[in-house]
């Protein structure tokens, strides 16, 4: 084949004429990523992750083939916000509840969430109920979780040539369906298989875990102690200036957060000199004393109570931070929002392993706060000015936004510093 | 009993699932068992394509199906109080089937019946003009036991206009069959190929992809086997003509088709027609019958050495993806009607894997037409970039509905009184697909002339902008034109076209699948009059993500429509929305306890 030259943002490259897109520009050092692709499958492209620009024209990079004077366009702001999109919409599609998900630190779709710097989603997560299907013989498939690639359609087969995964329905009904005849003439191999080449934790094989239950993203080896210092607090003590104000609270989370604030430790002495704490946990103050410079929120709203704290937060605070997952997206505690309010508490209070039949209730009295039909996050219910995210957010991390956003301080933080699960 | 030629096999799927479909009324877990055995295919797989299109069925759906298409044009008519109606008198929710499993009540997109709105299928025999009361009448005829055949109205074909000058008319005139075969005695087939690049013909599918150059690529790939597809899909909301073509002309299809076989060295051709137009299949049939009998199909045709051609009718089953060229090919092929990754164009690998030619039915009609009344007349007809005429399917406010035959180059303004516009406010040109015109478009000319890409088109944030840029750019028609006046709620009609695409989107990318169905909410949000400044720029982010990422032509133009609308219509989303407040509108708190509340008051109930 014939050797041509091509250029990706600008950079002359080459290439056998005719070579995937993928792997040519691999090849010359630059990196597309991708969700669907897949060694010897065809492209699938149905992920869209690996969209780039060919002589200003979108496309899925992966269904490219090289060819003389082609001009693309990978890592333009753009097009890296686009990606990102795409990935965010896949998100709020399905279900991730990462911190309790087998694949997560070997999962493709959760390492290009780190890989993109997802802070949070732009779109609203839907929380559709999907199946957890247990039924065939040796794996299981969690519709949360799968994004739709069609890996598994179209690489696995039974020896005798069918089809063991297909997509039924259309539209955003679609979904991935195992064909329980199929799947059972499977052998451990081919099953693993298919648990192997799912980019996402949607297909398990029964009573297999992964290899790497940890992996290698950045965060794991970033050392607490480099993270980011909180070095040069000491230069905003002015004497003469009145201290900023701090109010935080602990709605639906786990004061996971909370904990990770005071995980700043010695730090806290320094943050003294400069913020004075109104309500908070971290004082026990229960009322609002003044007006406050910023409201730190962790937690997102599965209650009334929820709602009325977070509502006087926001009439006596400048500024509301969502910290951390819950607060953000519903996080841990929106694992309920796929199913009926009534499904929760008969599960929570009636039908659980620890109740006994007709010794029960599900609790109700004026003075306890009703529950709302789903846990809702921040923004929905209040203007929320800025998120914070992570589960938890490294103490240096939230500490430094907050100090960078009352003292108009330049600064960012990069994707390895993030920690979802 | 495996064949071998397994893949020609796969093509009977879909009869096969047609025939079950209407015997039974549903396909049930039995036949899928016996026909994945029968096509050697696992179950889930069958169920997939099933599942794939709307008019089949897991669950009975009525020896008499209805099918109320639930489509802007209808609900500027009756839908709402014919959908009452039916409902009443069946005592059946839409999407259901009554208990006896007499009726099935269900809704449907568009069927290409938009001059005669409301309208309904009842077995996919086509009802117009629905009011309340005829559709009560029409229930109880059926239940008298009177045949659909004798009660349905079969549509009129509402011609509402033609060139004045017989010589400028190509499609709405006498035909006599044969006429443009005869010519190919004398043609090569590159001479014919020549002759189609040269009139310019270029895809009335609404690609606009120039007709030659693709029978040429076509020709040029050496196969021992080619075909030629029809693509009688229609499922463009709004578009009517290929139905009014097909009914009125079927011969000059079916010469066209003979044509192109001819010209790029195909044998087969095949009309997918939509299942929505199950009732022009005989006519079809007939035509092809016709042709036969008067040997213009077959072996040999006119004694043409090598000139062997065919023609089969191939019926959909319901899923406007499928008019997508490489959706259709699988469609045939007995797969999931999912657009292919485009690494190969069909006329490379399409139907079968062999070179294959779609064409729209409008495209392949001109093509006898043009040898008929050659290529000069031809091009002395419309304008330099689009010479001669164009099919408008026109519904909406206006007092005469139907198939406009036009010259190329007609002003808007003159087409839009031509029609019997009254105090037009809002077009939707080309379909859901298309785009929204407003006044500042009216002294626009209807060509292909000057034409800007599409990128440039829909990047524009500014109105005034816009007008300047735009007032000398041509407005290339695919077929549909849906006029509004001042009294229709714009958001709402941009509801319906969303919701279009959310039930139509075939589900394999995220940005189409996913993508419309969260800017529905959006337009929920801003329906309710809890929208911000803030939603409609995320309305607008959202729309070119989906536009830039999508798969195929379905999600890169399902946010024309909301793109230009709020372009040019930027008052009507302003009056439904509120400023930027600290508390959500939209989060109430009553609703969000309202079921705790319902399920306490139930146990309290109990206590009681
Ligand atoms: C979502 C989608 C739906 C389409 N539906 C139709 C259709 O109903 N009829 C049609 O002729 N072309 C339709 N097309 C265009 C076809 O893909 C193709 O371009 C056309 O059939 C080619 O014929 P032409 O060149 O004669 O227009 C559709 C395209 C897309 C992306
Ligand atoms: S680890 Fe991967 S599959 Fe599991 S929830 Fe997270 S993103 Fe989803
Ligand atoms: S189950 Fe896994 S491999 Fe299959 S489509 Fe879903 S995400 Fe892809
Ligand atoms: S854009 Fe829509 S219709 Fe087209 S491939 Fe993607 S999901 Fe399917
Ligand atoms: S990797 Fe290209 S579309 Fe998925």
């Amino acid at each position: 084949m014939k050797e041509v030259k091509f250029k990706i943002d600008g950079r002359e490259c080459t290439a056998l004429k005719g070579q995937n897109l993928i792997e040519a520009a691999k090849a010359n050092g630059i990196f597309i990523p991708t969700l669907c692709y897949f060694k010897h499958l065809n492209p699938l492209g149905s992920c869209r992750i690996c969209t780039v620009k060919n002589n200003g024209r979108p496309i899925a990079g992966c269904t490219l083939t090289i060819d003389e004077g082609m001009d693309i366009e990978v890592n333009s702001a753009e097009l890296l916000d686009l990606r990102k999109a795409i990935l965010e919409m896949m998100f709020v599609e399905g279900n991730h509840f990462c911190p309790s998900c087998e694949k997560s630190g070997d999962c493709e779709m959760q390492n290009l969430g780190y890989e993109t710097g997802i802070r949070y989603a732009r779109f609203p997560h839907l929380f559709v109920d999907r199946v957890v299907d247990a039924r065939p013989e040796r794996i299981v498939v969690n519709q949360n979780r799968c994004i739709k690639c069609k890996r598994c359609i179209e690489e696995i087969e039974t020896n005798d040539g069918h089809k063991v995964f297909n997509f039924t329905n259309r539209g955003n009904q679609t979904m991935v369906s195992v064909d329980y005849e199929q799947e059972a003439k499977l052998s451990e191999q081919q099953a693993e298989h298919a648990m192997r080449i799912c980019p996402t934790g949607s297909i398990l094989v029964k009573g297999k875990s992964f290899g790497k239950p940890f992996g290698d993203r950045q965060y794991d080896f970033a050392k607490a102690d480099t993270n980011i210092p909180l070095t040069d607090l000491k230069k905003h003590i002015k004497k003469d200036k009145k201290k900023k104000r701090v109010a935080t609270t602990s709605l639906a989370g786990c004061f996971g957060c909370h904990m990770s604030m005071l995980d700043i430790d010695l730090g806290l002495f320094d943050l003294v000199d400069i913020v004075e704490f109104d309500k908070s946990p971290l004082t026990d103050f229960k009322k609002f004393d003044e007006r406050c410079d910023i409201g730190l929120i962790e937690g997102g709203c599965c209650n009334t109570d929820n709602i009325e704290v977070l509502r006087k937060f926001r009439k006596h605070c400048d500024i509301l931070i969502s910290v951390g997952e819950c607060a953000i997206w519903g996080g841990v505690p929106a694992i309920r929002n796929t199913l009926p309010l009534e499904d929760c508490l008969k599960e929570a209070y009636l039908d659980s392993l620890t109740s006994e039949e007709n010794e029960t209730v599900i609790p109700n009295h004026e003075d306890i706060p009703k529950i709302l039909d789903k846990v809702y996050c921040n923004h929905e219910v209040v203007k929320i000015d800025y998120h914070i995210p992570g589960c938890p957010p490294n103490a240096n991390h939230i500490w430094n936004v907050v100090k960078n956003i009352l003292f108009e301080e330049d600064y960012s933080i990069t994707y390895p510093e993030f920690k979802y699960d | 009993m495996i064949p071998n030629n397994h893949i020609t096999q796969r093509t009977n799927l879909v009869n096969v699932l047609w025939d079950i479909q209407k015997k039974r009324r549903f396909i049930n877990k039995d036949d899928i068992a016996k026909i994945a055995n029968e096509f050697d295919i696992s179950k889930t797989e069958l169920e997939g394509i099933i599942s794939f299109y709307h008019f089949f069925h897991f669950k009975d759906a009525g020896k008499y199906t209805i099918y109320l298409n639930c489509s802007t044009i209808s609900k500027l008519h009756n839908y709402h109080e014919v959908k009452k109606a039916f409902e009443d008198e069946l005592g059946i929710k839409m999407g259901n089937t009554t208990k006896d499993k007499m009726f099935g009540l269900f809704k449907t997109s568009c069927i290409g019946l938009s001059d005669q709105e409301t309208a309904a299928l009842i077995n996919y025999y086509p009802f117009t003009n629905l009011t309340a009361e005829k559709a009560r009448t029409v229930v109880s005829k059926i239940r008298e036991g009177q045949s659909l055949q004798s009660i349905c109205d079969f549509p009129k074909d509402n011609i509402q206009y033609k060139p004045k000058d017989e010589k400028k008319t190509i499609f709405f005139k006498p035909f006599k069959m044969g006429e443009g075969l005869e010519q190919l005695k004398d043609l090569s087939p590159e001479d014919v190929i020549k002759m189609v690049e040269d009139s310019k013909l270029s895809g009335r599918g609404g690609a606009f992809f120039p007709t030659g150059v693709k029978w040429k690529f076509c020709r040029n790939n050496a196969s021992d086997q080619k075909y030629i597809i029809c693509n009688a899909d229609e499922g463009e909301p709004g578009t009517f003509k290929d139905r009014v073509l097909l009914n009125t002309y079927p011969e000059l299809l079916i010469e066209g088709m003979a044509i192109a076989g001819y010209a790029v060295g195909a044998t087969e051709g095949y009309i997918y027609l939509r299942a929505e137009y199950k009732y022009l299949k005989d006519r079809i049939d007939n035509a092809i019958e016709k042709f036969k009998n008067a040997k213009l199909l077959g072996k040999e045709i006119l004694g043409i050495e090598n000139f062997n051609f065919n023609v089969k009718v191939f019926m959909g089953a319901g899923a406007y993806v499928c008019g997508e060229e490489t959706a259709l090919i699988a469609s045939m092929e007995g797969k999931r009607g999912e657009p292919t990754t485009k690494e190969y164009f069909p006329v490379e690998k399409g139907y079968l894997g062999k070179p294959t030619v779609v064409n729209n039915v409008e495209t392949l009609c001109a093509v006898p037409r043009i040898l008929e009344i050659g290529l000069k007349n031809y091009l002395s007809i419309g304008t330099e970039s689009t010479p001669g005429t164009k099919l408008l399917s026109v519904s909406g406010d206006c007092t005469k509905p139907g198939v406009y035959e036009i010259e190329w180059g007609m002003k808007l303004r003159d087409f839009l009184s031509l029609i019997g516009a009254k105090d037009p406010h809002m077009i939707l040109f080309n379909g859901f697909a298309g785009e929204c015109l407003s006044m500042v478009d009216f002294d626009r000319e209807i060509s292909g002339e000057n034409l800007l890409s599409e990128q440039i088109q829909f990047q524009f944030k500014d109105p005034i902008e816009y007008a300047y840029k735009m007032s000398g750019v041509g407005l290339r028609s695919g077929g549909s034109f849906m006029v509004f006046n001042k009294s229709r709620s714009i958001i709402s009609i941009l509801k319906n076209v969303t919701d279009f695409f959310v039930a139509e989107s075939c589900g394999i990318c995220v940005p189409c699948r996913t993508g419309n169905f969260l800017l529905s909410r959006k337009i929920d949000k801003i329906k309710l009059g809890h929208g911000n400044k803030a939603d409609m720029e995320e309305i607008q982010e959202w729309s070119h993500i989906i536009k830039q990422s999508s798969r195929c032509g379905l999600g890169k133009t399902s946010t024309n429509c909301l793109l230009t609308a709020m372009l040019k219509f930027p008052e009507e989303f302003e009056k439904l929305t509120q400023n930027e407040s600290n508390f959500n509108g939209s989060f109430n708190i009553n609703k969000a306890t309202h079921n705790y509340d319902t399920i306490i008051q139930e146990i309290e109930s109990t206590y009681d």
